[in-house]
């Protein structure tokens, strides 16, 4: 009697699987909290995303968990009336991993959170609540002492990359406390997705939510609409987005040891590095037309068929790929030198980093095992298993140990793929025409991708005309981003830029 | 006055080196050696722009750096062949002269109270006074095994009588251009090519300099390279040789020292900054070597 009861709380559904809204049960904000906090209660299971849209002027709330060991996702929902008083019991203060999704909120609806520890504001997207609250008047965290000293680092960013702002409380070189201010490269990407009203537009759309992670977020996208589109797409298709999906993880990595290396002062391997990304992204634009993906991932189909021909460079790729790398990492990884600037630097703890509910990378490299490729399988992951691996010391040496190893099972992984791509000889459709796609009426689709920096969310919500009337997006980085101020805790400040490049987190991709 | 046209010469192409060996070691064409002058030159061309925060501190610090640093070269003699001024204990005011040029670039790095330019005026405070000691041992070691006490009467009199009396020849050149590494910032201390401020020791100094100002405190810098290249240089061309072959063996030993910078640039990472008082400090230990060397080749142990 009492598991026919708990049925009741939520619903669930697989990774990139389409829901009823009416299946979403709708409980109590007293009863929600109930809920949560059991799904919340267990480390497999972690929220993957938390966000209302206007709904009958009120507002309603969607809560997603996914579980590692069901493999699901779980969803429940509560409502605030328009009439309603704005404030509720902040989640954040029993499940510290909830306080981002709950600063949103309050951001953008002005819910007051009680009890919330840290309700700043996320990003100051344009469409804010309280408009007053302007991003120069930043509430930022203060210490007095005559012997501390701040020092601030942009938003200008001084090389070529993203702006953000950085605050660093330290004593002389000891960063006391760093806080990291985003919201300056805010385009309003959400709100978007509703203006762009056109299939190809949104597509692009998704492919520009970052620009290093084009392929993990436009995957995101096309596969949630093929799900509200009831598509079933051919499974050559999906090892050919996978086989994408791979290439850009390992074009990231080898460029972000190359930039560290480049932060260590160690010119031979950030010369090598860095020219062994080059002709991965150059393969992904003889594939496409464009080194980042863009245009690869289509809804239904691909423009681009994966031939025979390249299939045949892709393996020459790789075999010239793993004869400079393996000896390069090898060297890099016994220099003195290099392990001086990396090993025991920015150490985070597994538990700071289940507090913060970290993703992807920087969960696993501080010994959470936490991989949507493996606990919530899509594409081709559904079929071919991926070893991901995890790391226990939550260093700069465990975030580029990490890279390393996830290079080799990419690479590995690609050519088991390639491998069955031959026998499969029926090439890929064309992609699904506009007008053939009918969106299911009243549904919410949940989609996770394993990008290269962590599990991108992507959550839509159609009306009874099939259209979409609410969509929401989730970078890895919104979470990630405060690991690395947990990484500069009690160091030394020249340390900074190693750690800031380890993490490699994106600025758009929080600032959306 | 020879020494003076050797180390314009030097200066002028030492920093082109040091790059171009570095573009070579990563496998790049690299730009041309003279690359860093028009860098300069350009620079020269430029006005100048100052901070509202900043006084005349910060206006005169460019000039008085370069200052300082030319008057110090002035002491430098090639070999036997004098320099343009000379008197007993000439290099105490050339370390002088070189702490003057530090101090005020600290000093404007400071009056502009940028808060990174606080962080980089400490850091470069620390390492000067730690690679002071090292700079004042060697020369010492140097004079008590000559019986004389300036630079000039120093290197005329540092003659090779034995083998053994080579090891100082070779101590005092290595520790030369240890010191070398610190004054001009390479690395392993610190990393020129950074853009990031928080980990430049000296780069983050000049940050507010622009223009013309920015170029004299470059090319003070590269005299900085010529003065210490000179400086390893005499400690090891023996005298006895012709002066044509000394100046080929001079300018081979600048190339050499240029390229070796550009190699330990290309093949090991920056140190950690907490460690690098440490490393400035095991240079001092290495001069000290020298002291006992002097010692037993004098017979006074």
């Amino acid at each position: 009697m009492e598991t026919l009861e708990k049925t009741k709380d939520y619903a669930s559904i697989k990774n990139q699987g389409t829901i009823s809204l009416q299946d979403v049960p709708v409980v109590s904000y007293s009863k929600f909290t109930a809920v949560a906090g059991e799904l919340l209660g267990s480390e497999t299971r972690h929220c993957v995303n938390y966000y209302a849209y206007p709904f009958q002027k009120g507002l309603k709330f969607i809560f997603c968990v996914a579980d590692d060991v069901e493999h699901d996702i779980k969803l429940v929902s509560h409502e605030l009336p328009a009439d309603n008083k704005k404030q509720l019991l902040s989640l954040a203060r029993e499940f510290f991993s909830m306080h981002v999704f709950e600063r949103e909120l309050h951001e953008n609806f002005g819910i007051d959170f009680i009890y919330h520890p840290w309700q700043k504001p996320v990003r100051y997207a344009f469409n804010r609540f309280d408009r007053n609250q302007v991003i120069n008047n930043y509430p930022f965290y203060k210490i007095d002492g005559n012997e501390l000293h701040e020092v601030g680092v942009g938003p200008i960013h001084a090389g070529i990359i993203e702006p953000g702002h950085f605050r660093f409380l330290c004593n002389g070189e000891t960063v006391l406390h760093l806080e990291i201010q985003l919201g300056w490269q805010h385009r309003g990407v959400e709100d978007l997705f509703l203006k762009k009203s056109s299939l190809i537009q949104r597509t692009v759309l998704s492919e520009s939510i970052a620009g290093d992670t084009a392929l993990g977020h436009s995957l995101a996208y096309v596969s949630m609409m093929e799900s509200l589109g009831g598509i079933q797409v051919s499974e050559r298709l999906e090892l050919e987005r996978t086989i994408g999906l791979e290439l850009e993880r390992i074009a990231m990595h080898v460029g972000d040891l190359g930039n560290m290396n480049i932060g260590l002062a160690y010119q031979l391997a950030a010369s090598v590095f860095g020219t062994l990304r080059t002709p991965v992204i150059n393969y992904t634009q003889t594939w496409c037309g464009n080194r980042f993906g863009k245009g690869l991932n289509r809804v239904g189909g691909s423009h681009y068929p994966f031939t025979e021909d390249l299939s045949d460079k892709l393996i020459t790729l790789l075999d010239k790929f793993d004869a400079s790398f393996d000896p390069m990492a090898e060297r890099m990884f016994s220099l003195p030198s290099v392990l001086m600037r990396v090993e025991n630097i920015g150490k985070v703890t597994e538990k700071q980093m289940r507090l913060i509910g970290a993703v992807g990378m920087t969960a696993r490299m501080a010994g959470i095992e936490r991989d949507i490729r493996e606990s919530h399988p899509f594409a081709a992951y559904k079929t071919y298993r991926i070893t991901s691996e995890t790391f226990l010391n939550g260093d700069v040496w465990a975030r580029a140990m990490l890279r390393k190893i996830e290079i080799k099972h990419s690479v590995g992984f690609i050519r088991d793929l390639l491998a069955k791509l031959k026998d499969m000889k029926e090439p890929v459709s064309k992609p699904t025409a506009e007008m053939e796609l009918r969106l299911a009426p009243n549904a919410l689709s949940v989609s996770l991708v394993e990008g290269w920096r962590g599990e991108i969310c992507h959550c839509a919500v159609t009306d009874a005309a099939g259209k979409i009337v609410h969509y929401k997006v989730k970078d890895p980085s919104v979470h990630n981003w405060f690991a690395l101020a947990l990484s500069l805790r009690d160091l030394e400040i020249s340390d900074f830029p190693i750690n800031n490049k380890s993490y490699n987190l994106s600025y758009c991709g929080h600032d959306l | 006055m020879i020494s003076i046209v050797l180390m314009v010469i030097t200066a002028l192409f030492f920093p082109g080196v040091i790059v171009k060996s570095k573009a070579k070691f990563s496998g790049r064409k690299g730009p041309g050696i003279f690359q860093p002058w028009f860098d300069i030159a350009r620079l020269l061309r430029k006005g100048n722009v100052f901070s509202n925060a900043s006084s005349y501190v910060f206006q005169i610090s460019s000039s008085v750096y370069l200052a300082a640093v030319f008057t110090a070269l002035l002491f430098i003699p090639f070999e036997n062949l004098g320099p343009l001024i000379s008197f007993t204990g000439d290099f105490v005011l050339f370390a002088y002269l070189m702490a003057l040029g530090r101090f005020i670039i600290v000093a404007s790095a400071l009056d502009v109270s940028s808060g990174f330019e606080g962080m980089g005026a400490n850091r470069e405070v620390l390492y000067g006074l730690l690679v002071e000691p090292a700079f004042f041992i060697l020369i010492g070691s140097l004079a008590m095994f000559t019986g004389h006490a300036s630079f000039a009467s120093i290197f005329q009199g540092l003659h090779y009588t034995s083998y053994f009396s080579a090891v100082i020849g070779v101590l005092a050149a290595f520790t030369f251009s240890q010191i070398t590494l610190v004054e001009s910032s390479r690395l392993p201390v610190d990393d020129p090519l950074t853009h990031l401020e928080l980990t430049m020791v000296h780069e983050v100094m000049v940050l507010d300099h622009s223009g013309f100002d920015l170029g004299i405190i470059k090319v003070a810098n590269n005299l900085k390279f010529a003065i210490y290249g000179m400086l390893s240089a005499n400690c090891l061309i023996p005298h006895e040789l012709d002066f044509w072959v000394r100046i080929v063996i001079y300018f081979v030993l600048q190339v050499g020292l240029a390229v070796a910078i550009g190699f330990i640039e290309s093949f090991r990472a920056r140190n950690k900054m907490a460690m690098n008082p440490q490393y400035i400090l095991s240079i001092s230990a290495i001069a000290t070597i020298l002291i006992f060397v002097v010692i037993i080749i004098n017979n006074n142990l």
